[in-house]
C-alpha cells in the first residue's frame, strides 16, 4: 500500500503562512499532478511530503505510517528535480547506487536493484557514462532510476520538465505516462503547465494561495469547474467569460447579457436559481459555434482577428466589446469585420456567482 | 493512529561541532587584532606585567600620539604621519593610473580587432606571476637613467606597471559581459575609440571600477617590497616606516607605540575592507579567476 | 564587427586602439620580457656592484648552489610552502564549507575570516612577532595563568621559526582561500543536496564524496595562487623575524635582495632569480595546461 494521506498541514516559511490546514488524500497507484501559477504553495507542499520542509502542524501518513517527523530517506519517497539533481562527477551507476551503498546495503542485492532499474528504463548502455555525457531524455531515466533503486513508493516529481523544449517535453511526458502505466507506482507531480496536467494526470489537483481549489479527475476540472480560477487556468485558449443576469420567466431561466443569451434551463444547478443574480456565465471556445445552420443564436458579433492554427483556427469576436475566442474549423473562411452569428452549447457551458466566483 | 513524536532536536552533535569550529576560527582571527588594540592603548607599565590579553587598566592614547607624531622611523623621528602622507601621495596617483590603463587595455582589447594584442594580452597575464625581483634590479637601472629613480613619479609608475596585468583582466573579463551590439550601436552614431571609452564604457563601467579601486588601494597601500625599493628616501609610504619604526629602534623598544604605529597603518585598508563588504570578494577572486 | 565606413576612417580608428594599447605594448615588453631577459643575461655574468657584460657561463649558478644561505634558503621555503598551502587549504574548505551551512551570523563570521587579508604583510608580522615574544607575549601570559613550565619561544628558536612564519602567513591568507572556495560553492546545484538528503546521505559524507570533487577548479586556484605567494614571501620574513635568529628564517626572496641591494652581488642575485623564475614556470604551466584541457573538453560536450 503506497498512498499518502495529508491532514490539517501548515506550512510557515520565514513566518509566512504558505500553507494552511491543507488536507489532502493521495490513492495508491495514481497519478496526481498538483497543478498552479507560480506561488501557489504546490512546491512547497511536495517538498514537505519528502520532508526536505518542516511543517509547522498537521500529519502526513505515507503507507499507513506517519512520517510528519521522519527523516526524507525512511519515508520511502523517492524525488525527481528540476535540474535532475544528478551527481556530477560520478557514473550512472554510482549514481544510482550511491543511496543504498550509505544505507548499508549488501552489494549483491545493490547489483540486483541497479540491473532492474536499468533494464526497466533502458539505461543499460549508459551505466558507465557521467550525467554531463546524457541527454535530457536520459537524465530524467536516471533520476527516476535513483528512486527506483531505493524501491520507493511514492515518487514526487518538481516540475522535471519546465526546462526543457517544447518537443522534448511532449516526448518525455509520453515516456514517464508510459513509466506510470509500466510501474503503477503512485506518482505526485507538480506543474505549471495545464497541458502536462491534463495528459499525465489521473487525477488534477489546482492550488491557488497554498489553498486546494479543486481535485477530481482531467475532465471533470476540466468540464466542470468550481470556481473561475480553475475554469480559467485549464484550457488554451482559456475559457470564454461573459458577465450577464440570470433571468426566470415562467419556469425557465435565462442567462442575458447585452450581448448574448442563452437559455440555461437545464443546467445542473446546486441551489435553485435566483431571479436577476449578477452571474458569469464561462463557455469553452471549442463549445461556441459560427454561422450556425439550425440552432437559433445565442448573439452576434463582428470577427475582429484570425489565427490560424494548422489543424483549426482561432477565431476572435468582438461583442460589444466583449472578447470571444471560438475555435473554428480549419475550412471556415472566416471574413474580417463583418457580423457574425453563433451559438453556443447550453449542456456545456458553467455558470459562476459573480461576487464569490463559484460554480453556481 | 498514534500521537506524532513531536520535532526532532536540531541541536545535533554536528551542530554543535560546526559551531564549535566557527567560533574557535574566529577567536583565532580576532585574537591579533584584539592584542594589537589592547596593547596600544595600554602605557609601558601595564605591558611589562606580561600580560598579553588583559584589558588596559589605565586606558592612554599616549601611545598613538606618540607613533603619528615622534616615533623615530630611521634617521628622523617625526613619526609616522610622514609615511601616511606619502603611502597617500603613492596609492591615490597609483591607483587612478592603473585603473585608467586597465580600462583602456580591457576596453581595447575587447571590442577592437589589433593583430598583436592577444599575443602581448597572454604575456601580459604570464608577467602578474613572475617574482618582482626577477624585474627589480633593470628597472632600478631604467629608472635611474631616466632620474626617476627614488621619486614619487617613478614608484607610482612601478606601480602602475605591476598592477595592469590583474586590472587589464578585471576590465576585459567585465567587457567580455557587455553586449557588443552596444559597441557596434554606438559605432553607428559615429562613435570613434576615444569617445566611446569616455562617452559610453567608462560610465557604465562603475561596479567593476569601484571593485578595482577597493583592490588596488589596498594592495598599493599595504606594499613593502616596491616602496622601499623605488619610492626614495622622502617618499617612503607607510608600511616601511612603520617596519623601521619598530624593527630597528635601540633602547627600550615601546610596544605600545609600535602597536599603535602597527593599527594606523591598517586603518585605511581596514576601513576599505568594512565598507566595501561584498565587492571585496568580487575583487579577490575576480583577481583569482584567470582567464 | 567591420562597420561600413570609409576606409581612411576606418584605419584612423585602427591606429588609436594600437595608440592606446601602446603603454601595454611598452610593458610587456619593456618590463615583463626584457627586465626578464636581462636578469637572465646578467646571470651569466661576473656581475658584482655594478653588471658587466662578461659571459661566465653557469659560475654563478655553481656558486650559488654552493652557498649555504641559499640552499638553507630553499629548505625553509619548502617547509613553508608544504606546510603553509595545506594548513591554508584544509582550514580554508573547513571554513567556507561550515559557512555555507546557513549559520547565524554568517556575515559576520565572513567578515570575520577575510579581514586580515586586508592588512599588510609586514603589519601582520609585527602584531605576530609581539605576541610570540617569550617575555612579554603568549608564552608569559600563559605562564601567569598558571601554567609556569609552558614554553612557546617559537620565534627565537632555530628549529622552530620557520612554523611562527607559518602560523602568521596561514592567519592571513586563508581567507583568500575561503574567498575563492565560496565562489566555487555557489556554483554547485542547490537541489543536490536534496536529493543527498532523500538518499539518507549524511552531510560530512555529502561534502566529502559530491561538494568536493565539483571543487577541483576551485581548489586548483587557490592552490595556484598560495603557491605563487610562497615563492615570493618576502614582507612577513623581513617585518616578523628578519629572516633570524641568524639564517633560521631565510628565504629565497629575501636572499635575493639582500645580494642586489645590500650586499651587491648583482650576478649571483640574478641567477638566483632565474631559479625563482623556474619555479614558478614549472608550478604555473601544469595548471594552465590542464585549465586548457579542460575547457576544450567542456566546449565540445
Amino acid at each position: 500500500m503506497s498512498n499518502v494521506i495529508i491532514e490539517a498541514l501548515d506550512i510557515q516559511l520565514s513566518g509566512v503562512s504558505i500553507i494552511s490546514q491543507l488536507d489532502l488524500d493521495v490513492r495508491s497507484g495514481e497519478f496526481l499532478v498538483l497543478l498552479g501559477p507560480s506561488g501557489c504553495g504546490k512546491s512547497t507542499l511536495l517538498h514537505s511530503i519528502a520532508g526536505l520542509i518542516d511543517a509547522h502542524g498537521g500529519r502526513i501518513e505515507i503507507g499507513g505510517k506517519d512520517v510528519t517527523w521522519a527523516d526524507p530517506k525512511d519515508r520511502g519517497i523517492g524525488m525527481v528535480f528540476q535540474s535532475y539533481a544528478l551527481y556530477p562527477t560520478m557514473t550512472v551507476e554510482k549514481n544510482l547506487s550511491f543511496g543504498p551503498r550509505i544505507a548499508g546495503v549488501a552489494r549483491a542485492e545493490i547489483a540486483r536493484r541497479v540491473e532492474r532499474a536499468a533494464t526497466m528504463l533502458q539505461l543499460n548502455e549508459l551505466l558507465q557514462r557521467k550525467p554531463a555525457q546524457l541527454s535530457g531524455g536520459q537524465r530524467q531515466r536516471v533520476a527516476i532510476g535513483r528512486a527506483l533503486v531505493r524501491e520507493a513508493a511514492v515518487f514526487l516529481f518538481d516540475e522535471p520538465l519546465s526546462n526543457l523544449d517544447a518537443k522534448l517535453r511532449a516526448e518525455l511526458r509520453r515516456e514517464l505516462k508510459q513509466l506510470h502505466k509500466q510501474l503503477g507506482a503512485t506518482m505526485i507531480y507538480v506543474t505549471h503547465d495545464q497541458v502536462e496536467a491534463m495528459t499525465l494526470a489521473s487525477r488534477i489537483a489546482v492550488m491557488r494561495s497554498g489553498q486546494i481549489q479543486q481535485i477530481d479527475t482531467p475532465a471533470t476540472v476540466y468540464n466542470r469547474p468550481v470556481n473561475m480560477f480553475v475554469a480559467g487556468f485549464l484550457g488554451a485558449p482559456s475559457m470564454n467569460f461573459v458577465e450577464g443576469r440570470l433571468e426566470r420567466v415562467n419556469g425557465d431561466t435565462h442567462f442575458v447579457a447585452p450581448t448574448l443569451h442563452v437559455d440555461v434551463s437545464a443546467y445542473p444547478f446546486v441551489n435553485p436559481p435566483q431571479h436577476n443574480l449578477p452571474t458569469v456565465l464561462g463557455v469553452r471556445p471549442e463549445h461556441i459555434a459560427l454561422s450556425p445552420p439550425s440552432a437559433a443564436p445565442a448573439g452576434r458579433a463582428t470577427i475582429a482577428l484570425v489565427e490560424p492554427m494548422g489543424s483549426n483556427q482561432i477565431v476572435w469576436l468582438d461583442a460589444q466589446g466583449v472578447s470571444l475566442a471560438v475555435e473554428a474549423d480549419a475550412q471556415f473562411t472566416p471574413a474580417l469585420d463583418r457580423a457574425i452569428a453563433f451559438a453556443i452549447d447550453a449542456a456545456q457551458v458553467s455558470l459562476f456567482e459573480r461576487s464569490s466566483q463559484q460554480r453556481l | 493512529m498514534s500521537a506524532p513524536p513531536g520535532r526532532p532536536s536540531r541541536i545535533t552533535p554536528a551542530r554543535v561541532g560546526l559551531y564549535a569550529l566557527l567560533v574557535s576560527s574566529a577567536v583565532f582571527f580576532l585574537l591579533p587584532l584584539y592584542v594589537m588594540l589592547a596593547t596600544s592603548l595600554k602605557p609601558m607599565e601595564e605591558i611589562r606585567l606580561g600580560q598579553l590579553f588583559a584589558l588596559p587598566l589605565h586606558v592612554t592614547i599616549e601611545p598613538w600620539r606618540q607613533a603619528w607624531s615622534t616615533a623615530c622611523t630611521g634617521l628622523e623621528c617625526r613619526g609616522i604621519q610622514v609615511g601616511f602622507w606619502n603611502s597617500v601621495k603613492i596609492a591615490v596617483p597609483s591607483t587612478v593610473a592603473s585603473i585608467f590603463f586597465g580600462a583602456l587595455n580591457g576596453y581595447a582589447l575587447s571590442f577592437w580587432r589589433v593583430r598583436w594584442a592577444g599575443a602581448l594580452f597572454g604575456v601580459l597575464m604570464f608577467g602578474a606571476f613572475v617574482p618582482y625581483q626577477v624585474m627589480m634590479y633593470p628597472l632600478v637601472r631604467a629608472l635611474a637613467s631616466v632620474d626617476l629613480f627614488g621619486t614619487l613619479t617613478g614608484i607610482v609608475l612601478i606601480h602602475t606597471v605591476f598592477g595592469m596585468p590583474v586590472m587589464t583582466l578585471l576590465f576585459r573579463n567585465y567587457y567580455a559581459g557587455v553586449p557588443s551590439e552596444l559597441f557596434k550601436a554606438a559605432r553607428i552614431d559615429g562613435g570613434g575609440f576615444w569617445r566611446i571609452f569616455f562617452q559610453l564604457m567608462l560610465p557604465m563601467s562603475l561596479p567593476i571600477i569601484a571593485v578595482a579601486v577597493i583592490m588596488q588601494l589596498t594592495n598599493i597601500w599595504n606594499d613593502f617590497l616596491l616602496g622601499l625599493v623605488f619610492a626614495g628616501r622622502e617618499n617612503l609610504p607607510m608600511t616601511v616606516q612603520l617596519n623601521n619604526v619598530i624593527n630597528t629602534t635601540t633602547g627600550e623598544r615601546l610596544y605600545n607605540v609600535n602597536m599603535a604605529a602597527t593599527v594606523l597603518t591598517s586603518l585605511l585598508p581596514l576601513a576599505v575592507y568594512l565598507m566595501s563588504g561584498r565587492w571585496f570578494i568580487r575583487g579577490i577572486t575576480a583577481g583569482a579567476v584567470k582567464g | 564587427m567591420r562597420v561600413g565606413t570609409q576606409p581612411a576612417a576606418r584605419r584612423r580608428r585602427a591606429v588609436a586602439a594600437q595608440l592606446a594599447l601602446l603603454p601595454m605594448a611598452i610593458t610587456v615588453l619593456g618590463v615583463y620580457i626584457g627586465t626578464v631577459l636581462w636578469s637572465v643575461r646578467i646571470s651569466f655574468s661576473s656581475s658584482k656592484i655594478f653588471p658587466t657584460n662578461d659571459f661566465v657561463g653557469l659560475a654563478q649558478y655553481q656558486r650559488l648552489f654552493n652557498t649555504e644561505r641559499w640552499i638553507v634558503s630553499l629548505q625553509h621555503i619548502v617547509v613553508f610552502g608544504v606546510l603553509f598551502i595545506a594548513a591554508c587549504l584544509v582550514l580554508g574548505f573547513l571554513l567556507a564549507v561550515f559557512l555555507d551551512q546557513r549559520v547565524r551570523g554568517e556575515n559576520a563570521l565572513r567578515t570575520v575570516f577575510l579581514y586580515p587579508y586586508a592588512m599588510s604583510f609586514v603589519a601582520t608580522g609585527l602584531v605576530w612577532q609581539w605576541m610570540l615574544n617569550p617575555e612579554l607575549g603568549i608564552q608569559s601570559t600563559v605562564r601567569a595563568l598558571g601554567l609556569p613550565g609552558f614554553e612557546f619561544d617559537w620565534i627565537v628558536s632555530q628549529d622552530k621559526v620557520i612554523y611562527t612564519l607559518v602560523i602568521a602567513a596561514v592567519w592571513q591568507a586563508s581567507g583568500l582561500v575561503v574567498a575563492v572556495l565560496l565562489a566555487g560553492l555557489r556554483g554547485i546545484d542547490e537541489a543536490l543536496w536534496n536529493a543527498a538528503r532523500i538518499d539518507g546521505v549524511p552531510r560530512w559524507r555529502y561534502t566529502l564524496s559530491v561538494v568536493l570533487p565539483q571543487l577541483g577548479p576551485a581548489f586548483g586556484t587557490a592552490f595556484v595562487l598560495l603557491a605563487v605567494g610562497v615563492v615570493k614571501v618576502y614582507d612577513v620574513v623581513v617585518a616578523m623575524t628578519q629572516g633570524g635568529p641568524g639564517n633560521a628564517s631565510e628565504v629565497p626572496a629575501k636572499f635575493i635582495m639582500d645580494n642586489l641591494f645590500t650586499r651587491a652581488n648583482v650576478g649571483l642575485a640574478s641567477a638566483a632569480s632565474t631559479v625563482m623564475l623556474l619555479t614558478v614556470l614549472a608550478l604555473l604551466l601544469p595548471w594552465w595546461y590542464g585549465r586548457s584541457v579542460q575547457s576544450r573538453r567542456e566546449a565540445r560536450a
